[in-house]
Protein backbone atom coordinates (compact mmCIF):
# COMPACT_ATOMS: atom_id res chain seq x y z
CA UNK A 1 0.00 0.00 0.00
CA UNK A 2 2.82 2.38 0.90
CA UNK A 3 4.36 1.84 -2.49
CA UNK A 4 0.98 2.64 -4.09
CA UNK A 5 0.59 5.86 -2.10
CA UNK A 6 4.17 6.88 -2.81
CA UNK A 7 3.76 6.38 -6.55
CA UNK A 8 0.43 8.22 -6.52
CA UNK A 9 2.02 11.12 -4.61
CA UNK A 10 4.85 11.27 -7.13
CA UNK A 11 2.32 11.31 -9.99
CA UNK A 12 0.45 14.19 -8.31
CA UNK A 13 3.68 16.06 -7.48
CA UNK A 14 4.89 15.78 -11.06
CA UNK A 15 1.50 16.94 -12.38
CA UNK A 16 1.05 13.83 -14.55
CA UNK A 17 -2.18 13.07 -12.68
CA UNK A 18 -4.31 15.72 -11.01
CA UNK A 19 -6.19 14.96 -7.81
CA UNK A 20 -9.97 15.51 -7.89
CA UNK A 21 -10.63 14.60 -4.28
CA UNK A 22 -12.07 11.19 -5.21
CA UNK A 23 -9.94 8.03 -5.12
CA UNK A 24 -9.52 6.63 -8.60
CA UNK A 25 -10.86 9.74 -10.37
CA UNK A 26 -8.02 11.77 -11.83
CA UNK A 27 -7.41 14.36 -14.50
CA UNK A 28 -4.47 13.70 -16.84
CA UNK A 29 -1.75 16.13 -17.95
CA UNK A 30 -0.76 16.76 -21.56
CA UNK A 31 2.37 14.66 -21.05
CA UNK A 32 0.32 11.74 -19.71
CA UNK A 33 -2.02 11.98 -22.72
CA UNK A 34 0.92 12.13 -25.16
CA UNK A 35 2.07 8.76 -23.81
CA UNK A 36 -1.40 7.25 -24.26
CA UNK A 37 -1.63 8.67 -27.79
CA UNK A 38 1.82 7.30 -28.59
CA UNK A 39 0.96 3.86 -27.26
CA UNK A 40 -2.32 3.72 -29.17
CA UNK A 41 -0.43 4.61 -32.35
CA UNK A 42 2.05 1.83 -31.57
CA UNK A 43 -0.84 -0.63 -31.11
CA UNK A 44 -2.18 0.31 -34.54
CA UNK A 45 1.21 0.08 -36.20
CA UNK A 46 2.06 -3.21 -34.53
CA UNK A 47 -1.27 -5.01 -34.55
CA UNK A 48 -1.52 -5.93 -38.21
CA UNK A 49 -5.31 -5.90 -37.68
CA UNK A 50 -5.69 -3.58 -40.65
CA UNK A 51 -9.11 -4.88 -41.68
CA UNK A 52 -10.66 -4.13 -38.30
CA UNK A 53 -13.68 -1.83 -38.17
CA UNK A 54 -12.79 1.15 -35.97
CA UNK A 55 -15.43 2.21 -33.40
CA UNK A 56 -15.00 4.70 -30.55
CA UNK A 57 -17.64 4.64 -27.83
CA UNK A 58 -18.73 7.35 -25.40
CA UNK A 59 -18.36 6.40 -21.71
CA UNK A 60 -22.06 5.50 -21.40
CA UNK A 61 -24.09 2.71 -22.98
CA UNK A 62 -27.76 1.91 -23.62
CA UNK A 63 -29.24 0.72 -20.31
CA UNK A 64 -31.31 -1.99 -22.02
CA UNK A 65 -28.12 -3.41 -23.62
CA UNK A 66 -26.47 -3.31 -20.21
CA UNK A 67 -29.41 -5.16 -18.64
CA UNK A 68 -29.39 -7.75 -21.42
CA UNK A 69 -25.65 -8.34 -21.03
CA UNK A 70 -26.09 -10.02 -17.64
CA UNK A 71 -23.47 -7.73 -16.08
CA UNK A 72 -25.54 -7.33 -12.89
CA UNK A 73 -25.61 -11.11 -12.40
CA UNK A 74 -21.85 -11.19 -12.15
CA UNK A 75 -20.46 -7.78 -11.18
CA UNK A 76 -23.18 -5.75 -9.41
CA UNK A 77 -20.53 -4.26 -7.10
CA UNK A 78 -18.69 -2.57 -9.99
CA UNK A 79 -21.53 -1.07 -12.02
CA UNK A 80 -22.41 2.62 -12.20
CA UNK A 81 -25.76 3.90 -13.43
CA UNK A 82 -26.69 7.42 -14.52
CA UNK A 83 -29.61 8.86 -12.54
CA UNK A 84 -31.21 12.24 -13.29
CA UNK A 85 -33.65 14.73 -11.84
CA UNK A 86 -37.06 14.32 -13.52
CA UNK A 87 -39.30 16.15 -11.05
CA UNK A 88 -41.47 19.29 -11.03
CA UNK A 89 -40.97 22.69 -9.37
CA UNK A 90 -41.92 21.36 -5.95
CA UNK A 91 -39.50 18.45 -6.20
CA UNK A 92 -36.82 20.89 -7.34
CA UNK A 93 -37.41 23.10 -4.29
CA UNK A 94 -37.09 20.00 -2.05
CA UNK A 95 -33.88 19.01 -3.76
CA UNK A 96 -32.30 22.45 -3.32
CA UNK A 97 -33.37 22.50 0.32
CA UNK A 98 -31.88 19.06 1.00
CA UNK A 99 -28.63 20.01 -0.72
CA UNK A 100 -28.36 23.27 1.23
CA UNK A 101 -28.98 21.42 4.49
CA UNK A 102 -26.36 18.79 3.63
CA UNK A 103 -29.00 16.04 3.55
CA UNK A 104 -29.34 13.26 0.99
CA UNK A 105 -30.73 14.95 -2.13
CA UNK A 106 -30.34 11.92 -4.42
CA UNK A 107 -33.38 9.88 -3.31
CA UNK A 108 -35.65 11.30 -5.99
CA UNK A 109 -33.18 10.85 -8.86
CA UNK A 110 -34.55 8.54 -11.56
CA UNK A 111 -32.61 6.02 -13.63
CA UNK A 112 -31.90 7.37 -17.11
CA UNK A 113 -31.50 5.27 -20.25
CA UNK A 114 -27.72 5.41 -19.84
CA UNK A 115 -25.39 3.23 -17.80
CA UNK A 116 -21.64 3.82 -17.50
CA UNK A 117 -19.82 1.39 -19.79
CA UNK A 118 -18.15 -1.33 -17.70
CA UNK A 119 -15.92 -2.74 -20.48
CA UNK A 120 -15.28 -1.39 -23.97
CA UNK A 121 -16.79 -4.38 -25.79
CA UNK A 122 -20.11 -4.55 -23.89
CA UNK A 123 -21.89 -2.06 -26.20
CA UNK A 124 -20.39 -3.72 -29.29
CA UNK A 125 -22.09 -7.14 -29.33
CA UNK A 126 -25.74 -5.98 -29.51
CA UNK A 127 -24.84 -3.36 -32.14
CA UNK A 128 -23.17 -5.96 -34.35
CA UNK A 129 -25.92 -8.56 -33.75
CA UNK A 130 -28.53 -6.05 -34.98
CA UNK A 131 -26.80 -5.88 -38.35
CA UNK A 132 -27.64 -9.55 -39.03
CA UNK A 133 -25.37 -12.56 -39.54
CA UNK A 134 -21.62 -11.92 -39.61
CA UNK A 135 -19.97 -11.98 -43.01
CA UNK A 136 -17.84 -14.89 -44.18
CA UNK A 137 -14.65 -14.90 -42.12
CA UNK A 138 -16.41 -13.36 -39.11
CA UNK A 139 -15.94 -9.91 -37.60
CA UNK A 140 -12.95 -7.95 -36.35
CA UNK A 141 -13.27 -4.67 -34.45
CA UNK A 142 -10.86 -2.04 -33.14
CA UNK A 143 -12.65 -0.29 -30.28
CA UNK A 144 -11.98 2.08 -27.42
CA UNK A 145 -14.05 3.46 -24.59
CA UNK A 146 -13.76 5.16 -21.26
CA UNK A 147 -14.98 2.56 -18.74
CA UNK A 148 -16.27 2.85 -15.19
CA UNK A 149 -15.79 0.45 -12.29
CA UNK A 150 -16.82 1.34 -8.77
CA UNK A 151 -13.73 0.34 -6.85
CA UNK A 152 -12.25 3.37 -5.06
CA UNK A 153 -8.58 2.76 -4.33
CA UNK A 154 -5.35 4.57 -3.51
CA UNK A 155 -3.64 2.38 -6.09
CA UNK A 156 -3.18 4.66 -9.12
CA UNK A 157 -3.36 1.54 -11.31
CA UNK A 158 -6.94 0.93 -10.12
CA UNK A 159 -8.86 3.92 -11.42
CA UNK A 160 -12.63 4.19 -11.42
CA UNK A 161 -12.73 5.86 -14.85
CA UNK A 162 -10.16 4.71 -17.37
CA UNK A 163 -9.76 3.89 -21.06
CA UNK A 164 -9.82 0.41 -22.46
CA UNK A 165 -8.62 -0.28 -25.98
CA UNK A 166 -9.68 -3.60 -27.50
CA UNK A 167 -9.60 -5.80 -30.53
CA UNK A 168 -12.68 -8.03 -30.68
CA UNK A 169 -12.98 -11.09 -32.90
CA UNK A 170 -16.29 -12.79 -33.68
CA UNK A 171 -16.85 -15.94 -35.71
CA UNK A 172 -16.15 -19.67 -35.67
CA UNK A 173 -14.58 -21.12 -32.50
CA UNK A 174 -11.29 -22.10 -34.17
CA UNK A 175 -10.78 -18.62 -35.70
CA UNK A 176 -11.62 -16.85 -32.48
CA UNK A 177 -9.32 -19.05 -30.38
CA UNK A 178 -6.47 -18.64 -32.89
CA UNK A 179 -6.91 -14.85 -32.70
CA UNK A 180 -6.57 -14.91 -28.92
CA UNK A 181 -3.57 -17.23 -29.04
CA UNK A 182 -1.76 -15.00 -31.56
CA UNK A 183 -2.38 -11.93 -29.43
CA UNK A 184 -0.84 -13.54 -26.35
CA UNK A 185 2.41 -13.70 -28.32
CA UNK A 186 1.93 -10.30 -29.94
CA UNK A 187 1.23 -8.69 -26.56
CA UNK A 188 4.62 -9.80 -25.27
CA UNK A 189 6.38 -8.54 -28.42
CA UNK A 190 4.56 -5.22 -28.21
CA UNK A 191 5.61 -4.63 -24.60
CA UNK A 192 9.19 -5.59 -25.48
CA UNK A 193 9.23 -2.64 -27.92
CA UNK A 194 8.72 -0.28 -24.99
CA UNK A 195 11.06 -2.23 -22.69
CA UNK A 196 8.47 -3.34 -20.14
CA UNK A 197 8.95 -6.61 -18.23
CA UNK A 198 5.92 -8.87 -18.60
CA UNK A 199 4.50 -12.14 -17.43
CA UNK A 200 1.40 -13.88 -18.74
CA UNK A 201 -0.79 -15.86 -16.38
CA UNK A 202 -4.23 -17.44 -16.23
CA UNK A 203 -6.75 -15.16 -14.51
CA UNK A 204 -10.37 -14.68 -13.55
CA UNK A 205 -12.82 -11.80 -13.52
CA UNK A 206 -13.96 -10.37 -10.14
CA UNK A 207 -17.29 -12.23 -10.05
CA UNK A 208 -19.47 -11.21 -7.09
CA UNK A 209 -20.28 -13.28 -4.03
CA UNK A 210 -20.30 -17.04 -3.38
CA UNK A 211 -21.84 -17.85 -6.73
CA UNK A 212 -18.99 -15.80 -8.14
CA UNK A 213 -16.49 -18.18 -6.55
CA UNK A 214 -17.84 -20.95 -8.75
CA UNK A 215 -17.71 -18.67 -11.81
CA UNK A 216 -14.09 -17.71 -11.03
CA UNK A 217 -13.05 -21.34 -10.67
CA UNK A 218 -14.90 -22.33 -13.85
CA UNK A 219 -13.20 -19.52 -15.77
CA UNK A 220 -9.76 -20.58 -14.55
CA UNK A 221 -10.36 -24.31 -15.08
CA UNK A 222 -11.25 -23.62 -18.70
CA UNK A 223 -8.38 -21.14 -19.33
CA UNK A 224 -10.87 -18.56 -20.57
CA UNK A 225 -8.92 -15.54 -19.34
CA UNK A 226 -5.23 -14.70 -19.41
CA UNK A 227 -3.61 -11.48 -18.29
CA UNK A 228 -0.36 -9.79 -19.23
CA UNK A 229 1.08 -8.57 -15.96
CA UNK A 230 3.58 -5.78 -15.34
CA UNK A 231 4.85 -4.74 -11.90
CA UNK A 232 3.75 -1.15 -11.19
CA UNK A 233 2.97 -0.57 -7.53
CA UNK A 234 3.91 -4.07 -6.35
CA UNK A 235 6.39 -6.70 -7.48
CA UNK A 236 4.55 -9.55 -5.75
CA UNK A 237 1.20 -8.48 -7.18
CA UNK A 238 1.90 -7.16 -10.68
CA UNK A 239 -0.84 -5.23 -12.50
CA UNK A 240 -2.88 -6.66 -15.38
CA UNK A 241 -2.17 -4.32 -18.31
CA UNK A 242 -3.66 -6.51 -21.04
CA UNK A 243 -6.20 -9.32 -20.97
CA UNK A 244 -6.97 -12.08 -23.46
CA UNK A 245 -10.50 -13.35 -23.10
CA UNK A 246 -12.35 -16.19 -24.80
CA UNK A 247 -16.09 -15.86 -24.13
CA UNK A 248 -17.04 -19.11 -25.91
CA UNK A 249 -20.64 -18.63 -27.13
CA UNK A 250 -21.68 -16.48 -24.14
CA UNK A 251 -22.18 -13.21 -26.03
CA UNK A 252 -23.25 -15.07 -29.17
CA UNK A 253 -26.12 -16.68 -27.26
CA UNK A 254 -26.91 -13.56 -25.24
CA UNK A 255 -27.31 -11.38 -28.36
CA UNK A 256 -28.26 -14.02 -30.94
CA UNK A 257 -25.09 -13.22 -32.83
CA UNK A 258 -24.64 -15.64 -35.76
CA UNK A 259 -21.91 -16.61 -38.18
CA UNK A 260 -22.50 -16.47 -41.92
CA UNK A 261 -23.76 -20.08 -41.72
CA UNK A 262 -26.30 -19.23 -39.03
CA UNK A 263 -24.32 -20.91 -36.22
CA UNK A 264 -24.06 -19.13 -32.85
CA UNK A 265 -20.92 -17.00 -33.05
CA UNK A 266 -18.06 -17.38 -30.60
CA UNK A 267 -16.21 -14.24 -29.46
CA UNK A 268 -12.88 -13.24 -27.97
CA UNK A 269 -11.37 -9.91 -27.04
CA UNK A 270 -7.93 -8.56 -26.32
CA UNK A 271 -7.93 -5.54 -24.05
CA UNK A 272 -5.32 -2.90 -23.26
CA UNK A 273 -5.65 -0.91 -20.02
CA UNK A 274 -4.28 2.34 -21.45
CA UNK A 275 -3.79 4.23 -18.19
CA UNK A 276 -2.16 1.18 -16.62
CA UNK A 277 0.28 0.87 -19.51
CA UNK A 278 1.11 4.58 -19.25
CA UNK A 279 1.66 4.15 -15.49
CA UNK A 280 3.89 1.12 -16.16
CA UNK A 281 5.97 3.26 -18.54
CA UNK A 282 6.29 6.08 -15.98
CA UNK A 283 7.14 3.61 -13.23
CA UNK A 284 9.82 1.76 -15.20
CA UNK A 285 11.35 4.59 -17.25
CA UNK A 286 10.83 7.62 -15.01
CA UNK A 287 8.33 10.46 -14.78
CA UNK A 288 9.82 12.50 -17.64
CA UNK A 289 9.32 10.88 -21.08
CA UNK A 290 12.05 13.10 -22.53
CA UNK A 291 14.53 11.07 -20.48
CA UNK A 292 13.21 7.64 -21.50
CA UNK A 293 15.50 5.21 -23.36
CA UNK A 294 15.84 6.06 -27.03
CA UNK A 295 14.26 2.81 -28.28
CA UNK A 296 11.20 3.43 -26.10
CA UNK A 297 10.88 7.02 -27.31
CA UNK A 298 11.29 5.90 -30.92
CA UNK A 299 8.60 3.24 -30.51
CA UNK A 300 6.13 5.68 -28.95
CA UNK A 301 6.93 9.01 -30.52
CA UNK A 302 9.05 8.19 -33.58
CA UNK B 1 -30.80 -38.08 -3.61
CA UNK B 2 -30.01 -38.57 -7.28
CA UNK B 3 -33.72 -38.23 -8.15
CA UNK B 4 -33.77 -34.84 -6.44
CA UNK B 5 -30.56 -33.82 -8.21
CA UNK B 6 -32.09 -34.89 -11.55
CA UNK B 7 -35.20 -32.86 -10.81
CA UNK B 8 -33.13 -29.75 -10.01
CA UNK B 9 -30.94 -30.31 -13.05
CA UNK B 10 -34.04 -30.46 -15.23
CA UNK B 11 -35.41 -27.27 -13.72
CA UNK B 12 -32.23 -25.18 -13.46
CA UNK B 13 -29.68 -26.75 -15.80
CA UNK B 14 -30.97 -25.23 -19.02
CA UNK B 15 -29.86 -28.37 -20.87
CA UNK B 16 -30.84 -28.79 -24.52
CA UNK B 17 -31.52 -32.52 -23.83
CA UNK B 18 -33.98 -34.23 -21.47
CA UNK B 19 -32.35 -35.15 -18.16
CA UNK B 20 -33.85 -38.71 -18.46
CA UNK B 21 -31.58 -39.36 -21.42
CA UNK B 22 -28.44 -38.75 -19.33
CA UNK B 23 -26.66 -41.47 -17.37
CA UNK B 24 -25.59 -40.67 -13.81
CA UNK B 25 -22.02 -40.62 -15.05
CA UNK B 26 -22.68 -38.46 -18.14
CA UNK B 27 -20.53 -35.32 -18.56
CA UNK B 28 -22.95 -32.48 -17.86
CA UNK B 29 -20.73 -29.85 -19.50
CA UNK B 30 -20.65 -31.91 -22.69
CA UNK B 31 -24.46 -32.12 -22.40
CA UNK B 32 -24.63 -28.31 -22.42
CA UNK B 33 -24.46 -27.17 -18.78
CA UNK B 34 -23.22 -23.56 -18.89
CA UNK B 35 -21.31 -21.74 -16.15
CA UNK B 36 -24.38 -19.59 -15.46
CA UNK B 37 -26.61 -22.64 -15.18
CA UNK B 38 -24.14 -24.39 -12.87
CA UNK B 39 -24.40 -21.42 -10.51
CA UNK B 40 -28.22 -21.69 -10.51
CA UNK B 41 -27.93 -25.44 -9.93
CA UNK B 42 -25.47 -24.90 -7.07
CA UNK B 43 -27.85 -22.45 -5.34
CA UNK B 44 -30.82 -24.82 -5.93
CA UNK B 45 -28.95 -27.78 -4.44
CA UNK B 46 -27.88 -25.76 -1.40
CA UNK B 47 -31.50 -24.80 -0.83
CA UNK B 48 -32.93 -28.29 -1.40
CA UNK B 49 -30.44 -30.12 0.82
CA UNK B 50 -29.97 -27.30 3.32
CA UNK B 51 -26.22 -27.29 2.87
CA UNK B 52 -23.53 -24.80 1.94
CA UNK B 53 -20.74 -25.71 -0.46
CA UNK B 54 -17.36 -24.89 1.06
CA UNK B 55 -15.26 -22.66 -1.19
CA UNK B 56 -12.86 -25.41 -2.23
CA UNK B 57 -15.74 -27.48 -3.65
CA UNK B 58 -17.10 -24.58 -5.70
CA UNK B 59 -15.45 -25.82 -8.86
CA UNK B 60 -16.18 -27.39 -12.18
CA UNK B 61 -15.45 -30.92 -10.97
CA UNK B 62 -18.19 -30.84 -8.31
CA UNK B 63 -20.86 -30.36 -10.99
CA UNK B 64 -19.34 -32.52 -13.74
CA UNK B 65 -21.96 -35.31 -13.52
CA UNK B 66 -24.95 -36.43 -11.47
CA UNK B 67 -22.61 -38.90 -9.73
CA UNK B 68 -20.15 -36.11 -8.94
CA UNK B 69 -22.86 -33.84 -7.53
CA UNK B 70 -24.25 -36.69 -5.39
CA UNK B 71 -20.77 -37.50 -4.08
CA UNK B 72 -20.11 -33.85 -3.23
CA UNK B 73 -23.49 -33.39 -1.52
CA UNK B 74 -23.03 -36.63 0.46
CA UNK B 75 -19.60 -35.54 1.61
CA UNK B 76 -20.98 -32.20 2.83
CA UNK B 77 -24.06 -33.77 4.49
CA UNK B 78 -21.96 -36.37 6.28
CA UNK B 79 -19.63 -33.70 7.53
CA UNK B 80 -16.69 -35.10 5.65
CA UNK B 81 -16.28 -31.65 4.12
CA UNK B 82 -16.47 -28.87 6.64
CA UNK B 83 -17.81 -25.58 5.30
Amino acid sequence: MDMQVTFLDRLFDSGLLIDTGVEGLYARSGTFEDVITGFERLIDKFSGETGAEVIRFPPGMNRSYFEGSGYMKNFPQLAGTVHCFCGDDLAHADLIQCMAAGEDWTGGQKASDIVLTPAACYPLYPIVAKRGNLQAGGGLFNIQSYCFRHEPSMDPARMQLFRMREFVRMGKPADVMAFRQEWMEKGKELMAQVALPVDIDVANDPFFGRAGRLMKNNQRDQNLKFELLIPITSVSKPTACMSFNYHQDHFGKTWDLKTVDGETAHTACVGFGLERIALALFHHHGLDPKLWPREVRDALFG
Amino acid sequence: MKDKIRELLGKLGGLPVAVDTLADSADLYAAGLSSFASVQLMLGIEDAFDIEFPDHLLNRKSFASIDAIAETVSAIVEGREAA
